[in-house]
């Protein structure tokens, strides 16, 4: 940073030079920490270009392909949007989970029990128009039996957590394998196609259970505002209330939390059922906007993903979306490099997991210099230490 | 007839078993020096795609194995890099490695998909394959499966009748301690932390070299959340570790006879192969609830104390939790 000054110091005159001078200082620290922040993705993108050479493919040609992918037309950027929409709900939800310092692995099991839920009501649509009333909110519907499902198996977790000691991480994958099974199993039997079941998954919706889509591209509005109400209702929950201010003390001092007063039971038990409610919400979109009718894969590794996604984020909700866009267009974007270049499509995935473990990377090896920086001076000084370096 | 299918039977649960022991006993070695190493699911699938690709180039199943380990240390290292060294929480490192190296299994192993390849040689141990019954069952097998029964021996004794096994348990049990007696405790975290992950790669490698033969998507299925699982059921000991995996694998041979079984003509096979995750909840329940604790109450006291002492083991006292010299 020191070319900057002399070049304002060769330019203008004394007083210009100062605030300059000034200026630059109090920038450069800013301007340093936003480069290094941003260094986990070049980082990560070393790597995969490394891969890439490796298996003989061009690098460049393999991120243009992506690129091209996902935003080449408005339906594909539509896709990327409608791909964006789980990410958003699980990531934020995962946010609230982390928050508490809680593991929730299970997402991807709340994503199917939101969805197997909100089948049932699709399923059930012209019982529920006969019985009830001629204008049932059907979509409404979906989307509050999505949420209980999700919420559901969320809470299954933390019970066994509570209640069992069984691990959130083991609890979750456990349910996780059990909702596949369960999803897999409602297919093939009770909600087989008439034809005969398959793995396509369940007959189509009828259409009052298909979620409005913007003209003729296919994605649902009403989908991204959800995700969006979402994002904006969990950053003030975890902001301005008592319970998030809770679920941080959890996280960051379980046991001093408990010492201090916060029920610990209850709090868990929110934050297990909030998150699960998300997941199931995205459960619902996935499989009344995107697919109209319940398939296997309908999670799709997106729970998975959408930890990565929170990880990323810092456990910040208002980060979330972007993050989320970025992956969402990575996910759009790599199948595009099995049709031209025959590569799997797998490098998305590899793509974002090494941004993340990058960024770990980076962080701990920015703080390891701190650590080093203030010991070494504190030894050289040899005068004990100041309060400020204490800080650092 | 019925005897001889037992045996066959049990012989195969042996033989497939060996993966999740070798898996099992990596772990549980390195959670007793302190690490988990949560990358295992990942570590195992990206160890049994690299096992079977180097086998495959090179006609070499033994370079495959070597190829396998190598990985699977490699893994190690990068957890133990991140959490010993830069102090990053190790269950978000493994999580996130998990995540990272299968999905570079599926990018790497593209063209090694549904090839046939080579697969490690069986040989029958002489003298020993021919005692009656325990000859077929433990005895007629390939070199990895012996491998893997000599890890739970070695692992045992290794860690609980040897000095260097003492100072592993020290660093995992209270490293502060073992720092102040002059061990250096991180290095050795790092040290079987890749031992550790070196038994999870031969065991990846073991799984698409002598299992399920060649490489495909999603090819070692969770068996790594599967073997982490059994180091908790296992109470962090080698013995009832490996116990654990063969009774898992005997549940899983059964499971496959019931699934022959035309009552369950009709439940597809995806809802069978989720039914060992369910197996593994009420596994970690078992020995981890405190419902289970009431219902041994009931019991006479001794009898009681013999199953908790059985069935639970408690987990080393510094394990997750990074060491900080002061």
């Amino acid at each position: 940073m020191k070319i900057i000054p002399r070049l304002a110091l060769d330019v203008a005159d004394g007083h210009i030079r100062q605030d300059v001078c000034q200026w630059v200082h109090r920038a450069a620290p800013l301007i340093r920490d936003a480069l290094l922040t941003l260094a986990p993705v070049p980082l990560a993108l070393l790597f995969t270009t490394l891969l890439l050479l490796i298996v003989g493919g061009s690098p460049l040609e393999a991120y243009r392909n992506i690129l091209y992918g996902a935003f080449e037309s408005p339906q594909k950027i539509a896709d990327v949007v409608t791909a964006c929409v789980p990410l958003i709900l699980c990531g934020v939800g995962m946010s609230v989970t982390f928050t508490a310092g809680l593991w929730n692995v299970g997402v991807e099991g709340q994503i199917i029990l939101g969805a197997i839920l909100a089948t049932w009501v699709a399923r059930n649509t012209d019982v529920l128009i006969r019985v009830l009333w001629p204008q049932v909110p059907v979509l409404a519907l979906m989307v509050v039996a999505g949420m209980l499902g999700g919420a559901l198996w969320g809470t299954v977790a933390a019970l066994l957590k509570i209640y069992g000691k069984v691990h959130e991480i083991f609890g979750g994958l456990g349910l996780n394998y059990a909702a596949q099974g369960l999803a897999i199993w409602l297919i093939f039997n009770p909600w087989k196609r008439a034809e005969g079941a398959t793995m396509q998954g369940t007959d189509p919706f009828p259409d009052p259970a298909w979620m409005p889509q913007l003209g003729k591209l296919r994605v649902a509005p009403l989908a991204v505002v959800l995700a969006l109400a979402a994002m904006i209702v969990v950053y003030f929950l975890l902001r301005g209330t008592r319970w998030g201010l809770e679920l941080k003390a959890m996280g960051k001092n379980f046991r001093s939390a408990f010492v201090l007063g916060v029920p610990s039971t209850p709090r868990m038990l929110t934050a297990f059922a909030a998150c699960g409610a998300l997941a199931g919400l995205a459960g619902a979109i996935r499989c009344s906007a995107v697919y109209g009718r319940l398939i296997p894969e309908i999670s799709g590794g997106l729970g998975y993903l959408s930890l990565l996604v929170a990880l990323l984020s810092g456990y910040r909700p208002q980060w979330v979306p972007l993050i989320a866009l970025f992956f969402a267009a990575l996910g759009v974007g790599s199948p595009r490099l099995e049709l031209n270049m025959h590569l799997d499509s797998s490098i998305g995935g590899v793509i974002e997991a090494s941004v993340v473990l990058a960024v770990m990377l980076v962080s701990g090896w920015r703080a390891l210099m701190k650590r080093n920086r203030v010991f070494s001076k504190r030894s050289g000084k040899n005068t004990g230490f100041s309060p400020e370096e204490e800080v650092a | 007839m019925e005897p001889n299918f037992l045996i066959q039977t049990l012989a195969s649960v042996v033989a497939a078993s060996t993966p999740v022991v070798l898996a099992a006993i990596g772990e549980t070695i390195s959670e007793k020096s302190g690490v988990i190493n949560l990358s295992l699911d990942g570590s195992i699938a990206l160890s049994a795609m690299t096992g079977f690709a180097v086998a495959f180039l090179s006609g070499s199943v033994a370079l495959g194995m070597l190829a396998g380990m190598a990985v699977g240390a490699l893994v190690a290292l990068i957890v133990a890099f991140a959490s010993i060294t830069l102090r990053q929480q190790q269950v978000a490192v493994g999580f996130v490695l998990t995540l990272l190296c299968a999905d570079l299994a599926d990018f790497l192993g593209n063209p090694f998909v549904r090839k046939p390849g080579p697969s490690v040689p069986h040989v029958p141990i002489p003298y020993l394959s021919s005692i009656p019954v325990l000859g077929p069952i433990l005895f007629e097998h390939n070199v990895v499966v012996y491998l893997s029964m000599l890890s739970i021996v070695a692992a045992w004794w290794y860690i609980y009748r040897t000095q260097p096994g003492l100072k592993l348990q020290g660093v995992g049990e209270r490293p502060e301690s073992a720092f102040a007696r002059g061990v250096n405790a991180n290095r050795l975290r790092y040290i079987y932390t890749m031992v550790g992950g070196a038994l999870v790669g031969l065991a990846g490698a073991s799984y698409s070299l002598s299992i399920k033969l060649g490489w495909s998507h999603r090819h070692t299925f969770g068996i790594g959340w599967i073997a982490l699982a059994i180091v908790i059921f296992g109470g962090w000991n080698p013995w009832r570790v490996a116990a654990g995996s063969y009774l898992f694998g005997l549940l899983k041979a059964l499971g496959s006879i019931l699934q022959r079984n035309p009552a369950f003509a009709n439940v597809p096979t995806q809802v069978f192969s989720s039914a060992p995750f369910a197996l593994m909840i009420f596994a970690l329940l078992l020995v981890s609830s405190e419902g289970v604790d009431r219902l041994l109450a009931l019991l006479p006291t001794r009898l009681a104390r013999t199953i908790d002492r059985t069935i639970r083991g408690r987990s080393p006292g510094g394990l997750g939790k990074p060491f900080v010299q002061e």
